[in-house]
């Protein structure tokens, strides 16, 4: 029951939460003091960040490690480290999108060399190693195998991009919420409407590492379907 | 380990000795892309820019994937990897051999093109020779690393194409810590900061490779 609600629910209750984010962080949201309406970037760029660099970076590499770990190792694992790595490159290019549209106005430049931007850009090729290795080789296993270990080893630059605001000197600002002390910088409707995006770009992930678990799924399965008419196409031909 | 190890490293020079391949095609395309560095620069500028150990830790990149899809290319000839899992070798024995003959053969061409840089971009020779314990250090690193994804890329069965998609991102690190390090050398700074950083960095590549090598390898 809890399943097929969620199956269903999950879909429209992050459409619904997009339009909100959308609505409240357009029109219901003041303009910042400093920054005027180019804060409204606020209330994408952190969450699509959060979600291409921790959530689905982060799920990738720990189905990974539970791949290569003898104990856990199973192809459903292989196929989460797959579709969250796929979601996880689309999250970075916006990622940098949306952070060059910041930069832009701010900076006077959509690219700079600044550690942050540096760090995310290399973390994006090292994904798309990852899904130019997982095509490379027939042989699944393989595969499975050398794909979990370039996603460990990409995955040590995901703390370098985090603390990169505070080990170099960088254009791009530190933390944007909280204070080093832990308290919020941001606070009433700006605050409400950054926690809705985060939970509005979360649902977004999970909606998405389904969908495409799905489309995996079948996929896999459309291909042994091929692979079995191929054979017996064979066979038929060699009695004839 | 160790032991494995040496053979390893001994086997796979003795090959480089024998068939001289280093000598021939991969030194001259070293020195040649140092050159095309210094004419892409201009000849005003290659002589008097800071940007000379930024060009020669790119050049020895370029030389890095060479050698790295080289050393495995070796691994790949038929009957090597089931002789190897037949005399059931330690694989992070294996690893260390195989990251050990690269970062010799780096060393030496390294060499080879700081002496160029000196001669043709101009480099100051004291500045040179008191980067060259940072050089080893992040040169040890890229091989280290370059052996780990040498292996994942599959060597001489997976497309060539694909190792410098997947190397190249985490050889950033160390191409900026060796360059910084190198300049720090040439013009004065935190010499000792970046070292670290490529010292850190081999450790750590020798310490996943020793764990995941055997992964790899694994049939």
């Amino acid at each position: 029951m809890m399943k097929l609600l969620s199956q269903r629910l999950l879909g429209p209750v992050t459409l619904v939460l997009l339009a909100l984010t959308f609505w409240l962080g357009l029109w219901v949201t003041p303009p910042d003091k400093v920054q005027g309406n180019l804060a409204r970037l606020l209330y994408v760029h952190p969450a699509v960040a959060w979600v291409a660099l921790y959530l689905s970076f982060g799920t990738a590499t720990i189905a990974s490690a539970l791949y290569l770990w003898k104990r856990s190792r199973s192809v459903v694992m292989d196929r989460v480290a797959h579709c969250a790595m796929e979601v996880s490159l689309v999250f970075i290019i916006l990622t940098l999108i949306t952070g060059s549209i910041w930069g832009r106005p701010a900076w006077g430049v959509w690219w700079a060399w600044d550690a942050r931007l540096t760090s995310t850009a290399i973390l994006g090729v090292f994904a798309v190693g990852y899904l130019a290795l997982r095509r490379a080789n027939d042989d699944f296993e393989l595969q499975a195998r050398r794909s979990a270990v370039v996603a460990i080893l990409a995955a040590i630059n995901v703390p370098i991009i985090h603390f990169s605001v505070q080990w170099w000197k960088t254009l791009h600002q530190g933390a944007s919420v909280f204070t080093p002390g832990g308290n919020f910088k941001v606070h009433g409707i700006m605050l409400t409407t950054l926690f809705i995006s985060l939970a509005a770009f979360t649902l977004l992930f999970f909606w998405l590492l389904r969908e495409r678990y799905r489309v995996e799924v079948l996929r896999e399965e459309r291909q042994r379907v091929s692979l079995d008419e191929a054979l017996a196409q064979r066979r038929r031909e060699g009695v004839h | 380990m160790i032991r494995t190890a040496w053979l390893v490293a001994v086997k796979d020079l003795r090959i480089e000795q024998r068939s001289r391949v280093l000598l021939w095609q991969v030194l001259p395309f070293g020195v040649m892309a140092l050159v095309l560095s210094g004419l892409a620069l201009g000849p005003t500028h290659a002589g008097h820019s800071s940007a000379g150990p930024g060009l020669f830790y790119l050049v020895m990149l370029l030389v890095a994937l060479l050698m790295i899809n080289r050393s495995q290319v070796i691994e790949g000839s038929p009957g090597t990897r089931a002789s190897v899992a037949t005399l059931g070798l330690d694989p992070a024995g294996v690893f260390l051999g195989k990251a050990l003959a690269l970062a010799v053969e780096l060393w030496l061409t390294g060499l080879v093109l700081l002496g160029g840089a000196v001669l043709v971009l101009h480099t100051a020779l004291a500045g040179t020779l008191s980067a060259l314990p940072s050089v080893v250090v992040t040169l040890g690193a890229l091989a280290a690393a370059g052996t780990l994804y040498g292996a994942l890329t599959g060597g001489g069965q997976g497309p060539v194409t694909l190792l410098p998609v997947l190397s190249l991102p985490a050889f950033a690190p160390l191409l900026i810590a060796g360059e910084r390090s190198f300049s720090a050398a040439l013009h004065g700074g935190a010499l000792w900061r970046w070292w670290l950083i490529s010292l850190v960095a081999l450790v750590a590549y020798l310490g996943i490779g020793i764990l995941l090598y055997g992964v790899l390898e694994e049939s």
